[in-house]
């Protein structure tokens, strides 16, 4: 197909260039097992540490463990921080985190009690009910950066400031797969960990990290080897961490995606006046720059998305590790959105490539898909 | 000495003067489904035989699926002259076997020394000597081992069920309306299986439903190829059709009149691949679609005869055949196949065929329905599905 607006952005981006010709020449040219000790091997390894170096000086990291993504990345955190811990307690959890999250957590239940932690209609984490829930033998937070449905920037350093006076010794785990480049964090504010993914941020598909605090204590989940300081066995992924790196540093610090945003959500309300917005105000400080999500009542969302399929502009339902069941928005679920809301909801997500004339499009072939399809909806 | 796969027709049997043409389908069918592990077969002496194989289990499997067959037993064939070494491999293949078994004896060359009674008496009791484990029972043993008698020995005792019926394509062809569900598989299956070769018509509701629910019906036509051969898949769009009967039908009777329409594409179709009856998965009372009154409405505009081999059976045992023919996984993913968008609230569950055609009247205006149908058949796209 050509022609494709992609609008998909926070389900996975095109690999940026830079990191295809990173991968390219690791594949080819460095293709060395970093754990090797002659020269070539030992160039492999220090390129690979290089970019953990500067990494981990970007987030403020004690440490950082490559992994093969953001769910891993977000199970080793939580399964490897609480195994060594000596007694049952709590673990709390946003109720809009990303399934890898929400199930590496529910997994713990035989030993811990694990509770959501309620967001507000909004999906923004509601600290009050968060602070009652916080009691002084709760163990670990999980808490995302940005909600990869809604685009919501959860409130990480207020829960922080409500950690150090309510439960300080519990760890606190933030999935930053969304946030990285787009908003600033640092472990040393107090977070204990941070997963970081390539393929969100134009890099490649299979590699991501987790960035450890000075607390964090971690038992590795994957053994049979020493690599990443015996925290994550198996040969490091060198393509996927240079392209990784390569897209990093391609990441452009000027962008319009924000400016983007808010005239496809602007165009949108003027065509369609019916149109529901599922989430924080797009032009606040709650909002992420890149995640819109909106619903279309009467339409199913689904039926909508097929028709933006077939006009060339690619959009989802939610989130894709979602898509395939049948089961509705958890992230809607937890925001008390009602279910036809739900059903009726889309998801646009910008990238720092799209253009004007790709929000134009996209927003008079919804307007036309809308139109023609409202009539046949149910009465 | 040679290995081979003896195999056991069912039905083809009774047949009298006809018997010789559906062997000849059975064998061609039989050839097909070995020749994938380089097995060749022949029928010899009113059976056949599969020999020549690499991998003997993967081929009993392929056979076991080919209607018309009843069983498939790995056997032995040797020389029939020294009846020591026939002995000999007969314990051989009681090697591992525990509890009670019997010797079956057939003597179809009747110039060999030894009689059936006495073929089996004196080879199960050179078993009973090797293996003192097993003990005989002629009434209802556990094991069979069947010796015969003929050009050659032949002996066996594994037995694999086949799959019956008739051979496909000894029976002509039907039209099955095959969605996504659980029952069209199943209900092409049971008709297929007594000779019938299949066509298959699917409707695709674009933008409603999505090239996911497409895929699932390719993979469903491909479980039962895997049965009957190329399966002939017709994709016909229908988003048109149902947007004008939700436009101008009453409510209560679309989904009805949806099923008229299907019914009418079919029949088209039908007619262009010569397929003589419709095959539909419908069951008495499991929707509002399906009840004798809904039945009669959709049966009043097709001329050909509709088969609804499912027609007596409850859902569970639906899902049960379906698990056994290997749909049942495919059906149940979670794709949207029918657009609760045109689903009413409430369907009307006994209604005449004088209020459906009057219900159906305004599509009828200026030949709209019939050129929406022509469209919808001419835009169809014929897939060929082969196992």
């Amino acid at each position: 197909m050509s022609n494709l607006i992609y609008l998909d952005n926070a389900a996975t981006t095109q690999p940026a260039p830079e990191a295809v010709a990173a991968m390219t020449m690791a594949l080819t040219r460095q293709y060395f097992n970093p754990s090797a000790l002659y020269a070539a091997g030992y160039e492999a390894r220090k390129a690979m540490e290089a970019f953990r170096a500067s990494l981990a000086s970007r987030l403020g990291a004690r440490q950082v463990v490559f992994t093969s993504g953001g769910t891993e990345a977000n199970n080793l955190a939580i399964r490897g921080l609480l195994q060594n811990a000596r007694k049952p307690g709590r673990v709390l959890l946003s109720a809009v985190e990303h399934p890898s999250v929400a199930q590496a957590c529910h997994s713990l239940r035989a030993r811990h009690e694990v509770l959501p932690l309620p967001v507000d209609a909004q999906g923004l984490l509601d600290l009050d009910a968060a602070s009652r829930l916080m009691t002084s033998d709760t163990l670990l937070i999980c808490l995302m950066q940005v909600n990869n449905e809604v685009g919501a920037i959860q409130p990480v350093e207020a829960l922080v400031r409500l950690r150090d006076q309510l439960c300080p010794d519990a760890l606190l785990h933030v999935d930053g797969v969304q946030g990285f480049l787009r908003l600033p964090l640092l472990l040393g504010g107090g977070i204990d960990s941070c997963t970081l993914s390539a393929h969100k941020v134009h890099g490649p598909k299979g590699v991501g990290a987790l960035a450890l605090g000075a607390r964090a204590r971690l038992q590795p989940q994957i053994l049979g080897g020493q690599q990443e300081e015996g925290l994550r066995a198996g040969t490091e992924n060198t393509a996927g961490i240079a392209g990784f790196e390569a897209a990093v540093k391609a990441w452009p610090s000027a962008r319009q995606t924000r400016q983007m945003k808010v005239r496809l959500y602007e165009g949108l309300l003027r065509r369609l006046p019916d149109l529901v917005l599922n989430g924080p105000e797009p032009q606040g400080d709650q909002a992420v720059e890149h995640i819109l999500n909106l619903s279309f009542p009467p339409l199913q969302g689904q039926t909508l998305m097929h028709a933006l399929e077939a006009r060339g502009v690619l959009v989802s339902q939610g989130s894709a590790c979602a898509a395939r069941s049948r089961k509705p928005s958890l992230t809607l679920q937890g925001m008390g959105v009602a279910r036809k809301r739900q059903d009726s909801a889309l998801r646009f997500s910008l990238s720092h490539q799209t253009t004007k004339e790709d929000i134009d499009t996209a927003v008079q072939a919804c307007a036309e898909a809308y139109t023609e399809l409202k009539p046949y909806t149910r009465r | 000495m040679e290995q081979l796969l003896l195999v056991k027709y069912a039905e083809v049997h009774l047949k009298g003067q006809n018997r010789p043409y559906f062997q000849r389908l059975l064998l061609r069918n039989i050839r097909a489904a070995a020749a994938p592990f380089g097995a060749t077969a022949r029928l010899h002496d009113s059976r056949i035989f599969v020999s020549g194989y690499d991998d003997e289990a993967a081929c009993i499997q392929g056979i076991q699926k080919v209607f018309g067959v009843h069983a498939v037993s790995p056997a032995i064939a040797m020389d029939k002259e020294d009846f020591g070494a026939i002995c000999a491999q007969a314990a051989r293949m009681m090697d591992g076997l525990s509890g009670s078994f019997k010797v079956l004896a057939r003597r179809a060359d009747k110039r060999y020394p030894l009689d059936s009674p006495l073929i089996a008496a004196q080879a199960g009791g050179f078993i009973l000597q090797q293996h003192p484990q097993l003990r005989v029972d002629v009434k209802t043993p556990e094991h069979e081992l069947q010796i015969e008698i003929r050009d050659q020995a032949l002996l066996y005792v594994r037995s694999y069920p086949g799959a019956g019926g008739l051979p496909s394509g000894s029976s002509g062809r039907a039209m099955l309306l095959l969605s996504g569900g659980i029952d069209s598989p199943v209900a092409g299956y049971r008709v297929a299986r007594r000779g019938v070769a299949l066509s298959a018509v699917y409707f695709h509701s674009f933008p409603y439903t999505g090239e996911q629910v497409k895929d699932k019906v390719i993979t469903l036509a491909r479980v039962l190829a895997g049965f009957c051969g190329e399966v002939r898949l017709h994709v016909v769009p229908f988003t048109e059709i149902q947007q004008a009967i939700h436009q101008r039908c009453p409510e209560d009777f679309t989904t009805l009149i949806m099923r008229r329409c299907m019914m009418r594409i079919a029949q088209r179709l039908a007619t262009r691949d010569k397929a003589l009856a419709l095959i539909t998965g419908e069951s008495i009372g499991q929707v509002a679609s399906q009840t004798l009154q809904a039945l009669a409405c959709t049966d009043a505009v097709v001329d050909s005869p509709v088969f609804r081999p499912l027609i007596g059976t409850d859902k569970l045992e639906i899902i049960r055949e379906a698990q056994a023919i290997g749909s049942y996984e495919t059906s149940i993913l979670p794709y949207e196949d029918c657009c609760t968008v045109f689903t009413p609230r409430h369907p009307v569950t006994h209604p005449s065929l004088r209020q459906a055609q009057r219900a159906e009247q305004p599509l009828l205006e200026e030949g709209q329905l019939d050129a929406m149908l022509d469209r919808a058949v001419t835009q169809a796209e014929l897939l060929k599905i082969t196992p």
